[in-house]
């Protein structure tokens, strides 16, 4: 600790970092744009000057930037300093000078940061009154709009999108007032994080293009704290509704998670939230509902869970048709992957790392697992892990981290190591020291091979792979390793090679080692905790064929992404009543004999268990008008069942969900008895928002179960990050308000939570065995399931703007397979000729005998194929086509 | 199939000459990072080609490995790489403060009749591209320019109109 | 006594020497001492004690500035040296004269200073302009090389150097020593924070010594005649001598080497040859375009880094640009703004959005449409465009004209008003 002095106040602070940092952190209100907590200083906007002194004595000071000064022990320091105010008045003055003043028009009005700074910096006035320098705008794909009319020049873009997230087609080009942000064409911002472009720029440049279609301000949004539904991370996000729709999703900090960042697929992937062909109560049955539910509160109904529903809802449907009826709402071989999951989160040996502490690793190895498509906040965070060679470097040469430019150009491309066994190129290729490509097969033994090589006690796997050795030498000796896998792959061997590694490197280490297993979706881990072992789907489905269950409740689920086609329809057509409950019509819907709608996630409050084992809750943003209810509430044997009671029953079940107790603020907890408001203190319009309808204004709807109300009335969460949606605090209304509620910038919530981690490491194992049964040599291919982060998620793949950027199934080949079988890019082929089409993309990189598949939205049954596959070519069939496809191997020849 | 089932702009990249390739790969001896050899090549395909076009730029790029964008960004800061084409003779008028105060303005507008062009264009004829440059280093011949390799120094009205008769004549090096 | 060894063979109206005749005039000779058992610790010693300072325009001690360059066991082995050769500072012309007339004591510089701090490889950033020049130095490489004082091993030293010549794109800001390192790995130009110095933390992150042609061509002189010879040349506090030079509207405009610490009024009178007929000097910027103006009241002032720097201004490149009484100063600064805002990299606000502001004021001013307004709000940018308000040197040097311009020319700044 150190001690600096700022307008004659001693402040204790940490002189690892800059005076900026230590203002903020300090809740001095200084203004800045070209610094972000995650990203460092470069100096670039000048904004944050500041008065600096050489000693007590002296009384002229200098102007320094804050946030390239060090937080050096006896700084002192003056923000009031009439000639430091002066600066930074002048510095807003000139950044305006071309900059439109468009507000009223521009949708970052209201929580922008240039406007923010510029009433705290007092520049009231344009003195300028020559001419604007101009710009024409690109169009930069469905995601984000461009206005750098708008543009202030602070390079955060830039920063956070090439140096941060690793994109390759956004960047600065020309030079002095003329300095433009764009891509080198007009195109699609091909980084899965470009999202993140509309929050990192501090005024209205890069907005959200599916938020500007049905725009509303800020203030007019009512917001909630809620969790991501696009995979299993577990990101936090504030969704905001308007009018009775989800108007859009923006980050929710969250110190453990995803901090400043999320994906595009959780920014983007939420409007089916409003979609016309949500599932309503028909009238038919609204009357009679109760009655028709009755028949399935018997003994002789099975449930099937879902791995996108809450711990509540499944818990309810187990509850209704009891625990040995209860059954996996997963495929057989992620029930078992999952499970397996499950089982190593308990052993001592592993520990699930959260984000914040993959950003920690300094060498990683990756087995099978595409994570950027399957959890992209985690692909976010590798990318930061590979970084601590340079910080290390940095170190050693005393250059402080915050220093980001200076660190970067010390350190060049050097990396701490990264290794990716995969079948196919990934999107992560670009920072991987050692990238080993392969047929599935391969893979699991190369990293078998290394776990050989790092303990004697692991199972005998050899390779011929010569990197073995390497990448063993680095994972045994980093100071934080770190391995990553899941079961994304359909492969369950990935999950036991990995484990194996790090137990290795456990026994050798004698340590705890990082275990990052991904999780498919929201509530992967929350059901399956809820799920016996052998309650597989399969065996649901058997036991329905055989007429041992009459009765079938399916949750949220299309089974038809769970199980081969035909054996699904086969078991559904036998049951004599299918109660489904969903939100939008899937094929498992079709089949209902009973279809009750589900809220969707922004309309209730739940909990959600993420990849780490980590519960969170989500809460309820805005009411649901036609008709659904949460599906726990439409199981519940008593339809009067509050949340809490349930909640209270969940936490005994003895299945490990003890730790989800604390999570929900209980009413009580509000000061005076006051519910804390959902709508901002500037909400308007609430006694019209509804004229058109009845002039008569409506109460206000009560929300008994919740600490939240759907009021603009109450007590807002003030300095209690706990419940907080959209933050906002004096002079900060844009997203960086939320300084005023870390206990230090880029640290933890004041009171906040971050969720409770349910599962104990108290087990200890041994290495699992693997059987390396090479696929039989049929001439068939060897299978890789390809994800797409936009498409493969089931929900967020009904969203309009998602579908912009998707594609149809493909099946990615090696040029010599492909030429082998007669194939070229662009050609339909049927699959193992059970008439699922894909399209023929051959690539430069892949290696011969693997077949990767997409198969879209579910438009291939993949669980009818085996491990190989054949093709056949068939006439040309496109619906969306390739264009949306970002691969960096593409074989060009033809095109 | 059609060509835009999938997208890929690498098909507008044109192919390198030998000689580029050759050049390029000599550069690439001399600098320990891809990067650094990104703006050499700009300069080199720039001589052999006169300026640098999209194609020529993704060409670049498939060669080098070295995202478009980031050599858009080079180039665009740069003062003398074009990404326009350019007349046979560029014509880098110097207009800094020792020309200036030796009167290089009024050369400027005696250029810019004669040649019917201003800062930034390029003549009608194809022959030349008149381009401000900051100063030449030449102070004390000022004013000064150069066209092409050649600089020219002293410059009066009746020089200006020597000069721009032999370059009218010349044919390009290349 | 040689007393002009940085143009002892310079003759700009025959081609510059070859390496032959280069040596046979004592080049090369440092290398040869050196090569005689020096170390390179001797050699970073006896530059510092030679009081060489850097002449590239902040006038740094150059022993100094190698001495913080890492050495010893643990220090990176990769070093690099980096020859400044991106004259583009308006009204300077005097590196252009000794790359086309005498390359090889460029070269020779360059190895000494490479040998000092261990670098195997040296760039030359060389302005794109400058062909003349490009040609000469790699003539004169490829003839170093062959006769053994490049490559490996040179004379048995065991030190290994090779020079490679970067021609720049073209962006005055690549001059700034650490815009220049971002230049010559390919990137945008903006320069970068000191601290990291470049000695620590320079080209592709390795220690790195930047210096200007100039400075450089000083060390051949002190490894050959010695210390006390070069201590010996100059005529004021500071040491050796300088090319200086004048532009404008004197009778005989030109660059020479000249003892440090001559008056101005001798450069300007004995050298230059006074005013052209009927002009009298109204002011002048002593080094270059980002100093101050002076006056003629200060024309018997010595042109040393001190004096100059107590007028208020600073000799930096040593070139002045002068100003006559029928220029109008308004109209210069002008040209020198619009210089400086076209220049600009666009990293840091004061710069990118100041001088353009500037400029607009001056096109006003030119016209006769002045305002008192945009008069007090070119005095603001003065201050808000200084030194440590701004990421690098390049604003803080426009201020220099343009504050002292303002200063000494109120009245034609007045004249201009509209009222
Ligand atoms: C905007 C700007 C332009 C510069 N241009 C040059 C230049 O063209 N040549 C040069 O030698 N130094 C130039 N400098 C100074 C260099 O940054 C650096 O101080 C110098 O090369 C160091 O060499 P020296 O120690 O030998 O003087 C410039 C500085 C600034 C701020
Ligand atoms: S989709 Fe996954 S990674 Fe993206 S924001 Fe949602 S939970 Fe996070
Ligand atoms: S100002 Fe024109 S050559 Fe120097």
């Amino acid at each position: 600790m150190a001690k600096v002095v700022i307008d004659g106040v001693e402040y204790e602070v940490n002189p690892d970092n800059n005076l900026l940092q230590e203002c903020l952190s300090n809740g001095l209100d200084l203004p800045y744009f070209c610094w972000h907590p995650c990203m460092g200083s470069v100096g670039a906007c000048r904004q944050c000057a500041v008065k600096q002194y050489r000693d007590s004595e002296d009384t002229n000071g200098n102007i320094v930037m804050a946030c390239m000064t060090p937080a050096a022990d006896g700084a002192i320091i003056s923000i009031n300093d009439d000639q430091a105010k002066d600066m930074r008045e002048r510095v807003i003055e000139s950044l305006m000078i071309s900059h439109p003043h468009d507000c009223p028009v521009c949708e970052e009005g209201g929580e922008c940061h240039l406007q923010d700074m510029t009433l705290m910096s007092g520049h009231n006035y344009r003195r300028y009154d020559k001419k604007k320098v101009t710009h024409r705008n690109q169009y930069l794909g469905p995601f984000i709009n461009h206005e750098m009319n708008r543009c202030i020049t602070c390079y955060r873009c830039v920063r956070y999108y090439d140096d941060y997230a690793g994109g390759t087609d956004l960047a600065a080009q020309a030079s002095h007032h003329h300095t433009y942000f764009g891509r080198y064409e007009e195109g699609v911002l091909e980084s899965e994080f470009s999202g993140n472009l509309v929050e990192v720029c501090p005024t209205g440049v890069f907005t959200d293009k599916a938020f500007s279609e049905h725009y509303s301000r800020k203030w007019d949004l009512q917001t909630a704290p809620s969790i991501c539904a696009g995979c299993g991370t577990g990101c936090n996000i504030t969704p905001g509704e308007r009018y009775g729709t989800l108007r859009r999703v923006v980050n929710r900090y969250n110190s453990e998670i995803n901090g400043y960042f999320i994906c595009d697929r959780g920014r983007f992937g939420f409007d089916y939230v409003n979609s016309p062909e949500r599932i309503r109560l028909s009238p038919e049955i609204s009357d009679d509902v109760e009655k028709k539910l009755e028949q399935f509160k018997t003994d002789d109904a099975i449930g099937i869970g879902s791995p996108r529903a809450s711990n509540e809802s499944n818990f309810a449907l187990r509850e209704l048709v009891g625990e040995d009826r209860f059954f996996s709402g997963l495929s057989d071989s992620d029930h078992e992957a999952v499970q397996l999951t499950l089982a190593l989160g308990q052993d001592a040996a592993f520990r699930s790392p959260s984000v914040k502490e993959i950003e920690l690793a300094d060498a990683v190895i990756i087995i099978g697992e595409d994570v950027t498509n399957t959890s992209p906040r985690v692909a976010l965070a590798l990318r930061q892990s590979v970084r601590n060679y340079a910080m290390d470097l940095a170190k050693q040469s005393q250059i402080p981290a915050w220093q980001d430019a200076a660190v970067r150009e010390l350190a060049q491309h050097d990396r701490s190591p990264l290794a990716i066994l995969t079948p196919y190129t990934t999107r992560l290729d670009d920072i991987a020291s050692e990238i080993v490509l392969g047929p599935p097969s391969q893979l699991i033994e190369v990293a078998g091979a290394v776990a050989k090589a790092i303990s004697e006690n692991a199972p005998t796997i050899s390779s011929g792979d010569d990197r073995v050795a390497q990448i063993a030498k680095y994972l045994a000796e980093a100071k934080r390793p770190l391995i990553v896998s899941g079961c994304s792959a359909g492969r369950i061997d990935f999950i036991k090679v990995a484990a194996n590694l790090a137990r290795a490197l456990s026994e050798q280490r004698q340590e705890v080692i990082d275990l990052c297993l991904t999780a498919p979706e929201a509530n992967t881990l929350g059901m399956s905790m809820l799920t016996n072992e052998e309650n597989t789907l399969g065996a649901a489905l058997d036991k329905i064929r055989r007429g041992e269950a009459r009765k079938v409740i399916v949750l949220e689920n299309d089974l038809y992404r769970r199980a081969p086609h035909p054996d699904v329809t086969d078991a559904l057509e036998k049951a004599d009543s299918l109660l489904v409950l969903d939100q939008l019509p899937t094929k498992t819907t079709e089949k209902a004999t009973l279809l009750l709608p589900a809220t969707s996630f922004s309309e209730h409050e739940a909990t959600y268990v993420n990849y780490e084992g980590r519960a969170q809750v989500s809460f309820q943003v805005h009411q649901n008008n036609s008709g659904a209810l949460p599906s726990w509430r439409w199981l519940s044997k008593d339809r009067k069942e509050n949340i809490s009671s349930l909640t209270e029953r969940l936490v005994k079940c003895s299945c490990s969900f003890e730790g989800i107790k604390t999570l929900r603020p209980e009413i009580h907890v509000a000061v005076s008895g006051m519910q804390i408001p959902r709508q901002s203190h500037r909400y308007s319009g609430r006694t019209a928002m509804r004229a058109n309808l009845n002039v008569h204004e409506p109460k206000q709807p009560v929300d008994e179960e919740s600490v939240l109300s759907f009021s603009m009335e109450g007590i807002p969460p003030g300095k209690d990050a706990t419940i907080l949606g959209a933050p906002w605090s004096p002079s900060w209304n844009s997203n960086q308000s939320i300084s005023k509620f870390q206990e230090e910038v880029n640290g933890d919530l004041k009171q906040g939570n971050t969720g409770q981690l349910l599962l104990d490491r108290d087990k200890s194992d041994t290495y699992l065995e693997i059987k390396l049964d090479v696929p039989k040599a049929d001439g068939g291919l060897e299978v890789a399931l390809v994800h797409q982060i936009f498409g493969s998620g089931e929900l967020s793949a009904k969203s309009k703007a998602l579908q912009k950027r998707m594609v149809d199934p493909y099946i990615g080949l090696s040029k010599a397979d492909a030429e082998s079988l007669g194939l070229s890019q662009g050609d339909s082929v049927s699959i193992d000729g059970n008439g699922n089409v894909a399209a023929v993309v051959v690539r430069t990189k892949m290696k011969v005998g693997t077949a990767a598949l997409y198969c879209g939205e579910n438009d291939i049954d993949h669980h009818a194929l085996g491990e190989t596959v054949h093709l056949q070519k068939v006439a040309s069939s496109h619906h969306r086509g390739l264009g949306n496809l970002i691969v960096s191997d593409l074989y060009e020849e033809g095109y | 199939m059609s060509g835009n089932l999938i997208a890929s702009t690498a098909r507008k990249a044109r192919k390198l000459t030998e000689e580029e390739v050759h050049e390029i790969e000599h550069e690439m001896e001399l600098y320990p990072d891809k990067k650094a050899v990104g703006l050499e090549a700009l300069k080199i395909v720039q001589k052999h080609q006169g300026w640098v076009s999209d194609e020529s730029m993704q060409a670049i790029s498939k060669f080098l490995e070295i995202p478009v964008s980031d050599l858009e960004s080079v180039a665009t800061f740069f003062n003398l790489v074009y990404r326009q084409p350019v007349g046979e003779n560029v014509i880098l008028f110097c207009n800094s403060v020792s020309c200036w105060v030796m009167g290089c303005e009024s050369i400027k507008s005696h250029i810019n009749e004669k040649l019917g062009i201003d800062f930034g264009q390029t003549s009608e004829d194809g022959k030349f591209t008149f381009l401000p440059v900051p100063c030449l280093g030449d102070c004390d011949k000022a004013p000064v320019m150069m066209v092409g390799d050649d600089l020219h120094r002293n410059l009066t009205h009746d020089k200006i109109d020597e000069l721009i008769l032999t370059y009218r004549k010349s044919k390009q090096v290349e | 006594m040689i007393v002009n060894p940085l143009t002892k063979n310079i003759d700009m109206t025959r081609p510059p020497l070859e390496i032959s005749g280069y040596e046979s005039n004592d080049g090369y000779q440092s290398i040869k001492n050196i090569a005689k058992g020096m170390t390179s610790t001797d050699v970073l010693q006896k530059t510092k004690d030679s009081g060489l300072k850097g002449r590239g325009g902040a006038g740094f001690p150059t022993g100094l500035k190698w001495s913080f360059v890492p050495q010893g066991e643990d220090s990176p082995k990769q070093k690099y040296f980096v020859v400044n050769a991106d004259e583009m500072e308006p009204g300077t012309f005097k590196d252009r004269l000794l790359m086309e007339g005498d390359p090889h004591l460029l070269i020779e510089g360059i190895i000494i200073g490479s040998f000092a701090i261990q670098a195997d490889t040296a760039y030359i950033f060389l302005r794109g302009e400058y062909k003349v020049a490009e040609r000469a130095l790699r003539k004169a490489i490829d003839e170093a090389r062959e006769r053994g004082f490049l490559g490996k091993n040179i004379l048995d030293t065991g030190f290994n150097l090779d020079i490679i010549v970067h021609t720049s794109a073209g962006r005055y800001i690549c001059g700034e020593e650490t815009a220049l390192l971002n230049a010559l790995e390919g990137k945008r130009a903006n320069p970068r924070s000191k601290p990291p110095f470049p000695q620590v933390s320079g080209l592709w992150g390795k220690p790195t010594i930047v210096n200007n042609v100039e400075t450089i061509c000083n060390l051949p002189g002190i490894f050959t005649y010695g210390i006390d010879w070069y201590q010996s040349l100059t005529k004021g506090k500071d040491h050796g001598t300088k090319l200086f030079g004048i532009s404008g509207k004197v009778k005989n405009p030109g660059c020479w080497e000249l003892p440090l610490g001559i008056t101005i009024r001798e450069l300007l009178e004995d050298y230059g040859g006074g005013m052209q007929e009927g002009l009298d000097l109204r002011g002048f910027l002593p080094g270059g375009g980002s100093t101050d103006f002076m006056l003629p009241e200060h024309l018997d002032l010595k042109f040393d880094y001190d004096d100059i720097a107590q007028a208020g201004s600073r000799l930096a490149t040593g070139t002045m640009i002068l100003l006559d009484n029928e220029t109008c100063p308004v109209g210069m600064i002008g040209n020198l703004m619009r210089f400086f805002s076209h220049e600009s990299c666009g990293f840091c606000t004061p710069c990118r959005d100041g001088l353009p502001w500037v400029v607009a004021i001056f096109d006003e001013f030119c016209k006769g449409q002045g305002t008192r307004k945009d008069l007090e709000i070119l005095h603001e940018h003065v201050e808000y465009m200084g030194p440590g308000r701004t990421f690098c040197a390049l604003a803080p040097g426009a201020t220099a004209p343009l504050g002292s311009g303002l200063r000494y020319f109120a009245e034609d700044f007045e004249k201009l008003i509209k009222e």
